[in-house]
């Protein structure tokens, strides 16, 4: 029954009864939450709360010990991450992890890995000058590059690049699998003011893509001014949803947060 | 990067063309003849090492295969030395497979354990089973393998073709390094959690690389036998895989040059100890060839606690340094 | 009369199982307290145990000391090895990457193999039992003392080491570090110092290992690897970490590796104990005692 609800009314995810165990922490406690194709939807929390583990579970880095991940009306529960990138999930991480030693370009030829075939034997036969799918995934690439506005830095080192452009970049990798769903961990962690207005544009250009956007933030400037929903969650549990006014004015969520 | 592993492979071609030339000595030949059977290893040990980042301490193991491939498949069977070499890329293929697969699964160190306990059985095989390896005496009287017609039967001619396969082997990781392959590889090595958000399928990618790393050590074992036409246990041992995993480290596993420097540096260095040993004596130390595997474990620790990207990166960076300093 | 040689025989195998398997179980407790410590596998585990027994022979062949007293003049000597290989090669390295450290392990592997090959040559070297009592006899079956020894000295190391782990505060630094680093120095505790005891009791646990069984197997300096590679396949099979774990398998590996010796063939006895050690990495790596999750929660 769910998922004819989840189908019918737009959900591209959809969580329920979601708990996750480590040996004895209970990280995530029975959530259920669901979120709407198309939408900004951000989830606040203290630190700990457990959002990243969410998106762990989401990306298929963890398993659920209850409950079940529908995505697209698919049960998404044992999917390893490649597959769920396959799906056309994408997503970020808490502590930006690039591929350091390759260039910026390079790094977002990784990300149209499932885009392209070329498989050991071709690959170890000819030149990457005489692949014509090598052209094509370079040009590609750039595009994306040029979508966050990095194209002038494509031969830069990644591990050189200062933190904002550095999350700008993993951006555009992630959307180089061109994903439904992009899950943003903390983009605009360590982001002074001017680089947190331009991660806000871009993730307005991203949801102008029909891509569905979650964030996890701790910006509320930034969560309130572009979300269309805000999922609060504190110990593992949701104790709030509703829109961005709504939920400044709930009381739980101040407790939780004044309590951190 | 492109670039230059073009300029180095052509600058390798024109170094091979010419050495026979400047040495006149058959003997050097020959050890110059054993470095390429290891910088063929060592290519794909560091594929695996430096790409995947994974360690194989058994390495050994699959040259042992080829090498007694070619031989069994030759003089038991008859076979034509191109047949039962590529019989025996099978069969080391196969077994790779078999043994990564589930050991691939799992963290480093499985694999690392587990290549070691293989070669340690591989070696105990060869050693016991007389009926098939000949046992401790080996086997003899393989025959030479052919090229185009021409039957390789001199030092020059094997010096020519081994480095010639090495030539291809350089090319062949080149064009896997820079390619989907080689971006999802080395993506692999620089997140595994980011490269498979991406789509990368890390297990099978480490697999593959672990096969093709075995291949290369096949293919080299091969070639030893048809070279020296006799094989027996011995240089098929632990210390040999172990004795791999140096070179790759110690040239640097992250750069397929790297590996390449370190497999020549650690093929010539037993060369240089012998002749080195008259002055080591003046000096009041007697020198022996058993000493060797102390002079490999203490240029590996040294390596490893103090350039630990290995000796091609120092020297790049030293290079670099230089020229700043001329700038200056 | 073939019913009772049938069962004697089994009663032999298994005594010399547990013999070779105590060995094994004392070197898979080694692996598992440096890699509880560090997350890093310890490739030179088999040479304390080589060390161990040549040293002990030359404390008491060629020294004429007491047997107690060589024995703890060993042990604390390889301990020093242990300590030392910790403070030379595995604190210094500022970004030990878990492939380095193993790198490295080896390298210092090689070096004491080496030292060892340089200062007692390539050939076995005998040692005095303990005790020279006569063997006993056990349903037909033959007890050698030093077996009993072993047994005895065995359960002497695992009860030492409950204690130790349970009821010490070192120990139980020590299992803090190993269960969460970061949580453990946040608590004063020093993780180095307690990486480098983990390497030093390491040490001495395996040389403990090598004196006990050298006046059976006679020890030389090629041992290592072979004893390392077992101990660390009995480690796996208890559950890489699981010390109690590696006690169980430890002798279980023993058992069968004398089972199969004794009835299928002795010449491939060693080749059984790692086909052993592959198809538990197959079948079950998490080993008998292990659970999955455990498994993945270290790194590399």
């Amino acid at each position: 029954m769910n998922r004819m609800q989840d189908k019918e009314s737009g959900h591209i995810l959809w969580l329920e009864n979601i708990r996750k165990v480590f040996g004895g922490v209970v990280a995530v406690d029975d959530l259920t939450l669901g979120v709407e194709k198309g939408s900004v939807t951000s989830m606040i929390g203290p630190n700990g709360a457990g959002k990243t583990t969410v998106f762990n579970l989401i990306t298929g880095f963890l398993a659920p010990s209850g409950g079940q991940i529908s995505y697209s009306g698919r049960l998404i529960n044992k999917v390893k991450p490649h597959h769920i990138a396959a799906l056309g999930v994408a997503r970020t991480f808490q502590n930006v992890r690039l591929f350091p030693q390759m260039t910026v370009l390079e790094n977002v030829m990784v990300g149209r890995h499932l885009r392209s075939k070329a498989g050991m034997l071709f690959s170890a036969c000819l030149p990457p000058g005489w692949r014509p799918e090598e052209k094509r995934v370079r040009q590609e690439a750039m595009a994306h590059l040029e979508f966050v506005g990095l194209a002038d830095h494509a031969d830069a080192t990644a591990g050189n690049l200062p933190l904002g452009s550095q999350r700008m970049l993993e951006i555009a990798r992630a959307l180089a699998i061109e994903p439904f769903l992009i899950l943003l961990d903390e983009p605009a962690a360590g982001l002074n003011s001017r680089e947190t207005i331009a991660m806000g544009e871009l993730i307005e250009k991203i949801r102008q893509q029909q891509i569905t956007v979650v964030l996890v933030e701790h910006d509320m400037e930034l969560v309130m001014d572009i979300s269309d929903r805000v999922l609060v969650i504190n110990f593992g549990r949701l104790i709030g949803d509703g829109t961005p006014e709504a939920i400044q004015e709930n009381a739980d969520v101040i407790a939780a947060y004044l309590g951190e | 990067m492109q670039g230059r592993d073009t300029a180095g492979l052509i600058a390798l071609i024109v170094l091979i063309a010419a050495i026979p030339l400047m040495i006149g000595n058959e003997y050097y030949l020959g050890v110059l003849i054993f470095a390429a059977f290891n910088c063929l290893t060592c290519i794909g040990l560091c594929l695996l090492m430096g790409y995947a980042g994974q360690i194989s301490i058994g390495h050994g193991a699959f040259v042992a295969i080829g090498a007694y491939s070619a031989g069994i498949f030759t003089t038991s069977l008859g076979w034509s030395p191109w047949t039962a070499m590529i019989a025996g890329i099978v069969i080391v293929a196969v077994v790779s497979a078999m043994l990564g697969i589930p050991a691939l699964r799992l963290k480093g160190h499985y694999l690392a354990m587990a290549t070691l306990g293989f070669a340690s059985i591989i070696h105990i095989l060869a050693v016991a089973t007389v009926d098939v390896t000949g046992g401790p005496s080996g086997l003899l009287n393989i025959p030479r393998i052919a090229v185009f017609g021409y039957e390789l039967d001199s030092d020059l001619k094997f010096f020519y073709f081994s480095w010639a396969v090495v030539v291809i082997g350089l090319y062949v990781a080149f064009n896997l390094i820079n390619s989907r392959v080689g971006r999802g590889l080395r993506a692999l090595h620089g997140s595994e959690d980011a490269a498979s958000s991406l789509g990368v399928n890390i297990t099978f990618y480490k697999i593959q690389v672990f096969v093709l790393s075995a291949v290369y050590a096949g293919i080299s074992g091969s070639l030893y036998a048809y070279y020296v036409n006799y094989i027996d246990p011995g240089p098929f041992g632990v210390m040999h895989s172990v004795l791999l995993v140096t070179m790759v480290a110690v040239g640097g596993m992250h750069k397929i040059w790297g590996a390449f420097t370190g497999a020549v540096l650690l093929s010539l260095l037993p060369e240089f100890l012998s002749s080195a040993t008259d002055y080591l004596q003046v000096i009041g130390i007697a020198y022996q060839p058993d000493y060797d595997i102390l002079v490999y474990g203490g240029i590996l620790l040294l390596i490893m606690l103090f350039l630990p990207e290995g000796v091609f990166d120092g020297l790049g960076r030293a290079a670099r340094a230089g020229r700043q300093m001329v700038r200056r | 009369m073939n019913q009772v040689s049938g069962l004697t025989d089994i009663i032999q195998f298994m005594v010399m199982g547990v013999q070779r398997g105590a060995i094994y179980a004392m070197v898979a407790m080694g692996f598992n307290i440096i890699y509880n410590a560090t997350g890093i596998i310890n490739f030179a585990q088999g040479e304390f145990v080589v060390l161990g027994g040549l040293m002990m022979v030359t404390l008491t062949m060629a020294a004429k000391l007491s047997i107690p007293f060589a024995f703890i003049l060993t042990v604390i000597a390889v301990t020093a090895v242990g300590v030392l290989m910790e403070r030379l090669t595995i604190n210094p390295v500022k970004q030990p990457t878990v492939l380095r450290l193993i790198i490295i392990t080896i390298a210092v592997s090689i070096l004491l193999k080496g030292a060892a090959m340089i200062i007692w040559g390539k050939g076995s070297h005998y040692m005095n039992h303990f005790t020279n009592a006569a063997p006993i006899e056990f349903m037909g079956a033959i007890i050698l003392p030093q077996t009993l020894w072993i047994i005895g000295i065995l359960l002497f190391v695992v009860i030492g080491l409950i204690v130790f782990f349970n009821y010490t505060m070192t120990g139980k630094c020590i299992r803090a570090c190993a269960i969460n680093r970061d949580a453990a120095r946040l608590a004063g505790i020093n993780d180095r110092k307690m990486v480098m005891l983990s390497f030093g009791l390491s040490a001495g646990i395996g040389a403990i290992a090598g004196i006990i069984i050298t006046p059976i197997i006679q020890m030389d300096y090629g041992r290592g690897a072979l004893l390392g590679l077992k101990g660390f396949g009995a480690a796996v099979l208890g559950g890489l970490g699981n010390s109690m774990g590696a006690v169980v398998a430890g002798v279980l590996l023993g058992i069968l590796e004398a089972l199969g010796a004794g009835y299928i063939s002795s010449h491939y006895m060693d080749a059984m104990a790692l086909l052993i050690l592959l198809i538990v990495l197959f079948i079950k790596p998490s080993g008998i005692f292990g659970s999955s999750e455990a498994m993945r929660l270290k790194e590399f």
